[in-house]
């Protein structure tokens, strides 16, 4: 039965989420509620030079200082795995600081006061260095340059030692197009960095015994990865460290790595004690994340019958001290969501001294989608059509040659549109100083590495094990899908987040994978109970294993002695499960494929304060495709989500550094992002076109999210105020001067 | 033989060709097959690329099935947040 014809008697139902409780009341433990006897407190000295040479550390006066444990350097790191040596200098500057933050030296010791104080006593002699921060001087041929031979063989000539790769994708002639063109845009955007923010800082504790085994606990995304980091980082085998996850006050994509995780290993074997240790949000702000800042050059051609000829952007991504491949996924989803004959985009990665940037959702395509969705909506206006039928007219399809390669399976951008069209937001009235914004955006979605175990209870009642963090609801939607593949209700199932020593290995939940990917792992290790149940069964009834189905919760004989066997149910195999040969129990680790792309569409309404550039979100519409809402609660969730990080995107967040190429904004006060107050209800529609990849046609919904709010909220105050608007975030100066200018 | 489409700047690897024919049936055969007909694509296959066949993207999956007939594209490894 396919995904379009099963009724579902659990699936897309708004169950209780079982982590609500614990989260409301204090009782769910995050990072920081982590603590051990004996537990020492580490601190992290961090530089205040964008670049520079460190000459000398002296952690002399610091180590004679009472209730100090330890103090390292990079000196206390061994020579890292293969592969991990930037995550090492990242985590520990070797011979050069590469940014304002970057780590420097660390100290644990008996109270955290003591750590702060012994952190002052550190004396580091540093040569300071030219630096830069900015994309646009970094790529200039006399530019400071961060890292000297890194530039891959297939960059353009004319750019500074920093633009570090290159990459392209495209189709047909562009140039061919244009010429077809009735109007022509062409436009640079520009997009600051931005930070994930995520409520809880980054926080975790570790112990190391004399035989250099350790356990470590940890708010991540991904404890398997930060196993896996730590390991490479402190050159162990992975075997020897065990990672627990905690409750995670939010990571995407920004807790997808390490950062003070291998230091804290660093400290507790030098030290010998479990040592923790809690980032403050400056120390988020200075050295996790951010995102990367732009500055894009995109040229499009449309006819007046609104068909799209052409599309080229060329983008610079910022990508902070080390090199990154995030601009491909710029480059690749920029203009996705449109069936063109003619399209090329280049992507240009950009090295500077500001922090490693890190993922955040749909890592690469919201700025994009930013620059491609502006320049289509300011050539409707051009040529006066409704961007709405633009959309639709080049919308991409089941069959399309997508803009990076692929031919596109049968997905939900048509339909997402349609509902868009159709939805009273679009028609309602607008306001003076108002405008309205409209764009689509998408990202690709994937599955890998997955392992998740599922147990009958002596009881009937089924444990699942999985090892992924549950960041947007999965404990829920993966109980869910196992209840429905059981035939038992939701309430007699239970998701639990094992550790590393306890499963095999897991990617992080990240790229939008875990309902899709766990839920395939969870759904089919309950299809290997139910074979086991039939197996036992037809031996205990002497019946052929083919006679024996699974219905409704129960295993059924249907053979021509019909009647002769009554159903049993979990409970009742449960209760003979060791009868029958002991504990009933089905795995299933598999790298998991075929996770379908996703596409959504966005209305918003902005108004423009004309006396002072300050826009005010009025209403704003998120539309997605995906394929099937496990637990539409948590869908939309995700939906309003990625909306709300979008429009602080669009509007308020940005990283302000200064001349000395030092971060200004390092606290919430100064890097505003938008709070429940700022906004209107985000409303939702999920569309549902199954993905043929999942047997309950589930789409990853995480990440597409994000990416149209920047365009749609540019394309709305632009709309507003009536001058086109290229430079995020719109700041009410920004936009003020942009009204100002004739 | 599946036809290997090579898009953008990856045609340099692959001297200059936009496809690229080869007589492979899963996706090992064609990791292990690329780099050796084309060797300058050899870093890129080893720091890991992402492979669409027939529209799927493909991240590690070596037996993941390829037909004559199937379409596949070589892309940058695919991530997320």
């Amino acid at each position: 039965m396919s995904a379009q014809t099963k009724q579902f008697k659990v699936i897309g139902q708004r169950l209780q989420r079982p982590d609500g409780i614990d989260k409301v009341t204090g009782r769910a433990r995050y990072g920081a509620d982590i603590d051990a006897a004996g537990m020492l407190h580490g601190k992290i000295l961090r530089s205040p030079h964008a670049h520079a040479r460190i000459l000398s550390i002296d952690t002399s006066a610091a180590e004679q200082l009472n209730g100090v444990m330890a103090v390292i350097t990079r000196a206390d790191f061994p020579t890292p795995h293969k592969g991990f040596e930037d995550v090492q200098d990242n985590c520990m500057a070797g011979d050069r600081v590469l940014y304002d933050g970057h780590a420097v030296a660390a100290v644990a010791a008996t109270s955290k006061h003591i750590a702060k104080q012994a952190i002052k006593l550190i004396k580091v002699q540093y040569q300071v260095l030219p630096h830069v921060t900015d994309v646009e001087q970094a790529i200039q041929p006399d530019a400071p340059v961060v890292h000297s031979g890194l530039v891959s063989r297939r960059v353009p000539k004319g750019f500074s030692e920093n633009v570090v790769r290159y990459s392209s994708f495209g189709h047909g002639n562009i140039e061919t197009g244009f010429k077809a063109a009735d109007a022509v845009l062409e436009r640079t955007y520009k997009t600051e960095a931005t930070h994930q923010g995520y409520i809880e800082p980054h926080a975790c504790m570790a112990s190391m015994g004399l035989d250099n085994r350790a356990d470590m606990w940890v708010c991540t995304q991904g404890h398997f990865w930060i196993r896996n980091m730590c390991a490479g980082v402190m050159a162990m085998e992975s075997a020897s460290l065990r990672v627990t996850a905690s409750e995670i006050g939010g990571g995407f994509g920004g807790k997808t790595t390490v950062f003070i995780e291998p230091v804290v290993l660093a400290l507790a074997k030098k030290s010998g004690r479990a040592v923790k240790m809690v980032m403050t949000r400056e120390e988020v702000l200075r050295a996790t994340g951010p995102t990367v800042s732009t500055m894009m050059h995109v040229k499009v051609g449309m006819n007046k019958a609104g068909r799209i000829t052409a599309a080229y952007a060329k983008l610079f991504y910022q990508a902070g001290a080390y090199k990154q491949a995030t601009v491909d996924f710029g480059a690749m989803p920029a203009f996705a969501p449109y069936a063109l004959e003619n399209v090329k985009t280049e992507g240009l990665d950009v090295i500077t001294n500001r922090p490693r940037t890190a993922s955040y959702r749909a890592p690469g395509a919201p700025p994009a989608c930013f620059a491609a969705e502006s320049a289509i909506d300011e050539l409707c206006q051009e040529l006066g059509l409704d961007p709405m039928e633009v959309r639709l007219i080049n919308a991409a399809k089941g069959g399309t040659k997508s803009s990076y390669g692929p031919t596109f399976e049968d997905h939900g951008l048509i339909q997402c549109l349609e509902a868009a069209k159709a939805h009273p937001h679009w028609q309602a009235p607008l306001e003076i100083n108002q405008g309205r914004g409209l764009a689509a955006g998408f990202w690709f979605n994937f599955g890998g590495e997955t392992c998740v175990s599922v147990f009958l209870n002596n009881d009937g009642s089924v444990t699942v094990t999985e090892g992924n963090p549950d960041i947007g609801g999965s404990r829920a939607s993966i109980s869910m899908m196992v209840a429905e593949e059981l035939g038992i209700p939701y309430e007699q199932v239970r998701t639990t987040v094992t550790d590393t020593g306890s499963l095999g290995p897991n990617e992080p939940t990240h790229g939008s994978r875990v309902t899709f990917a766990v839920g395939l792992a969870a759904i089919k290790s309950a299809r290997a109970i139910i074979d086991e149940i039939r197996a036992r069964l037809a031996r205990m009834w002497e019946v052929d294993v083919t006679d024996v189905v699974w219905q409704d919760g129960a295993a059924h004989y249907t053979g021509n002695k019909a009647g002769t066997f009554e159903p049993l149910d979990l409970r009742q195999v449960a209760d003979i499960a060791n009868n029958l040969g002991g504990p009933i129990a089905g795995h299933h680790e598999a790298n998991a494929e075929g996770a379908g792309v996703s596409f959504g569409v966005h209305i918003a309404d902005t108004e423009v304060d004309p006396e002072t550039g300050f826009t005010s979100v009025k209403r704003y519409t998120v539309i997605q495709d995906a394929g099937k809402a496990i637990q539409p609660d948590y869908v939309e969730g995700q939906l309003q989500g990625g909306a709300v990080q979008g429009i602080g995107w669009a509007l308020n967040e940005e990283y302000v550094y200064g001349e000395d190429g030092c971060l200004q904004n390092t606290g919430f006060l100064d890097y505003r992002i938008p709070v429940a107050s700022d906004l209107p209800m985000i409303d939702t529609v999920i569309v549902e076109v199954p993905n043929p990849g999942h047997p309950f046609g589930v789409r990853g919904v995480g990440e597409t999210p994000i990416v149209p709010p920047l365009a749609a909220i540019a394309n709305a105050v632009s709309r507003a105020c009536g001058k086109r608007q290229v430079d995020l975030p719109m700041s009410p100066p920004k936009v003020l001067a942009s009204m100002q200018k004739a | 033989m599946a036809k290997i489409q090579i898009f953008g700047s990856l045609r340099d690897l692959f001297s200059g060709h936009d496809v690229v024919e080869l007589d492979v049936s899963n996706l090992r055969q064609l990791l292990i097959k690329l780099p050796q007909l084309y060797p300058e694509c050899a870093p890129e296959i080893a720091e890991g690329v992402s492979v669409s066949i027939d529209g799927k993207i493909i991240n590690d999956a070596w037996f993941t099935p390829i037909r004559p007939d199937s379409e596949v594209v070589v892309l940058p490894r695919i991530v997320g947040g």
